[in-house]
């Protein structure tokens, strides 16, 4: 665990360093800066509804950005050869990696509790809604983390990587709230939609901390970052 | 201390490497000899339990690189080709963030990291970010994080590609100093390298071992002995029947020389100084000497012979 620690530290570090941290990091404060504007208009409900409810579609543009590189950097500059010749596991590596990105992610929340200060200062805000909507705005940004990671030890391209991730997070996060909307659709895919990542999140923007979509998040992250173990593991049998 | 035996590797439907097998001695300073391509790489990275093998196995300081790859992980350091480093740490950062990696506590980091900087002359870029070093930097700094840990064995997959003559010369200096208390493996297609740093040399080329042992004994083992060229004004005829006739002499073979001069090469017999002789027959016949050069043997020329037979074996074998 040592090991995984060190990995995510000196990750963390390296994002500092990288250009595509500041610009993940300044558009996703400017979009939420707008979002909370939303919501912070006399006469209104002290709440942070909509800005919850919309940082999931800026997650879907960011978090690709933040994870492209993780592990297809090292494929393609062959430090992941100077990593897996010291003796540490491929799961020291995938669980480093992550956790590195979700303090990344964390670092990139932090500016936000500004708001509920704000709110705090001109009004008498419910914190229950609140909490859960950081709370599960975290498991988001968990399971995206992971889906990001996955996608980006598949290939050496950063390019590659960061389209996939998008187009996974399209599928099961905007897509469902997309035809969730439609009259027509079937009963089938209405009750799909609705396991998919945006109702469960939208109940956590809501206050209502459901076990059963707390379960939810933390499975498929933990699945995701097993897959990448997997796929790092392949290059042994390729 | 490493023993190989029977090591293959089967990419897809490429044989990269085929039934290797050798043995390298504690202390002892081994040169991976063989052309681009020849499966040296690919060896070096099962030895470092990066790639698992096919077939066969290897032992690293008496463990098994199947069975107990962290211990052999733990044994050795690897200088892989091109040497991978992250471009946005600083050299210190990077050594320590190995360290931490080979679970080294604080002081012995510390200290470690001094050495290997001093011994590695990194002294002057410690605080520098990699990115923006110069190749020999880097090949320096990989050499060092190498060395970090002090491990028994190190495998350095072409460590002076890239460096300018003299810092060519300095690592070569530096790896033959690590000889003994370290051993060590290099792969290279230079040949001087492996005449200049190693005790023993194994050539291999299309995935085979074609020849082992020291660069005196495979320069020797062909039986390619030293040519004594010699460069004169005469009619090239006359020239070559009067060498042909000093004692001594071996094999005459004319090569092209200008239109007055005319240059010989001249194998001698086992055990034969024959310059004195030839210079005096050359001065009999009243032909000017302009050059007279004993060419010893080099391995490059062994090397290209080997490597030549292995390329036709090859082309003889294949199906089509």
């Amino acid at each position: 665990m040592s090991r995984a620690i060190t990995i995510a530290r000196r990750e963390f570090f390296s994002y500092l360093f990288s250009p595509i941290a500041y610009v993940a990091m300044f558009m996703f404060l400017l979009a939420a800066g707008f979002l909370f504007r939303m919501d912070f208009q006399p006469g209104q409900p002290a709440v942070m509804r909509t800005i919850f409810e919309w940082m999931v579609w800026l997650l879907v543009i960011i978090i690709p950005l933040l994870c492209m590189g993780l592990i297809a950097q090292e494929w393609a500059t062959g430090t992941i050869e100077t990593l897996m010749t010291a003796p540490v596991e491929e799961s020291d590596v995938v669980i480093g990696k992550f956790l590195g990105s979700f303090l990344l992610f964390v670092l990139l929340l932090v500016p936000t509790l500004v708001y509920v200060v704000m709110l705090r200062i001109y009004a008498r805000p419910d914190f229950g809604p609140i909490f859960s909507g950081y709370l599960g705005i975290l498991l988001v940004g968990a399971l995206f983390i992971a889906i990001g990671l996955f996608c980006s030890s598949l290939t050496r391209s950063q390019i590659v990587a960061a389209v996939l991730t998008t187009a996974i997070l399209f599928v099961i996060t905007i897509l469902p709230w997309w035809v969730g909307g439609e009259a027509s659709l079937p009963e089938f895919g209405r009750t799909l939609a609705d396991q998919m990542v945006f109702r469960r999140y939208t109940d956590f923007a809501k206050g209502v901390i459901d076990i059963g979509n707390f379960v939810f998040f933390l499975a498929t992250t933990a699945v995701f970052l097993f897959l990448t173990v997997k796929v790092m593991e392949s290059r042994r049998w390729r | 201390m490493i023993a190989v035996s029977e090591l293959t590797k089967v990419y897809g439907q490429t044989l990269a490497v085929d039934r290797v097998s050798f043995e390298v001695a504690r202390g002892s300073i081994v040169g991976f000899l063989g052309p681009n391509g020849a499966g040296k790489s690919t060896t070096l990275k099962m030895l470092t339990c990066y790639l698992p093998p096919t077939s066969g196995g290897a032992s690293v300081n008496g463990f098994d690189i199947f069975k107990q790859s962290e211990q052999v992980r733990e044994n050795l350091g690897y200088l892989p080709e091109n040497t991978p480093l992250y471009p946005e740490m600083k050299v210190e950062e990077y050594l320590d963030f190995r360290g931490r990696l080979r679970k080294m506590d604080r002081a012995t980091r510390r200290s470690r990291i001094d050495y290997v900087c001093d011994r590695c002359w990194l002294a002057p870029v410690r605080r520098r970010m990699i990115s923006h070093l110069s190749k020999g930097f880097r090949q320096r700094v990989g050499l060092a994080d190498a060395l970090l840990h002090d491990p028994p064995v190190l495998i350095l997959d072409e460590p002076t590609v890239g460096l300018d003559p003299t810092q060519i010369r300095e690592s070569r200096k530096l790896i033959r100093e690590l000889g003994g208390k370290h051993t060590v493996i290099l792969s290279t297609h230079i040949l001087p390298e492996v005449e200049a740093v190693c005790d023993r040399a194994i050539v291999i080329a299309g995935g085979r071992i074609v020849a082992q042992g020291t660069p005196e004994e495979l320069r020797t083992s062909r039986r390619m002995t030293a040519r004594v060229l010699v460069e004169c004004r005469g009619p090239k005829q006359d020239v070559e029947n009067a060498l042909a006739r000093v004692s001594g002499v071996g094999k005459v073979e004319m090569l092209n020389g200008d239109s007055t001069y005319v240059t010989a090469a001249l194998r001698p017999k086992e055990g034969y100084d024959i310059r004195e002789e030839v210079a005096r027959t050359v001065i009999q016949n009243g032909w000017p000497l302009r050059e007279i050069r004993l060419e010893s043997a080099t391995l490059e020329e062994f090397f290209v012979q080997v490597t030549a037979n292995q390329a036709m074996a090859q082309t003889e074998t294949s199906p089509t």
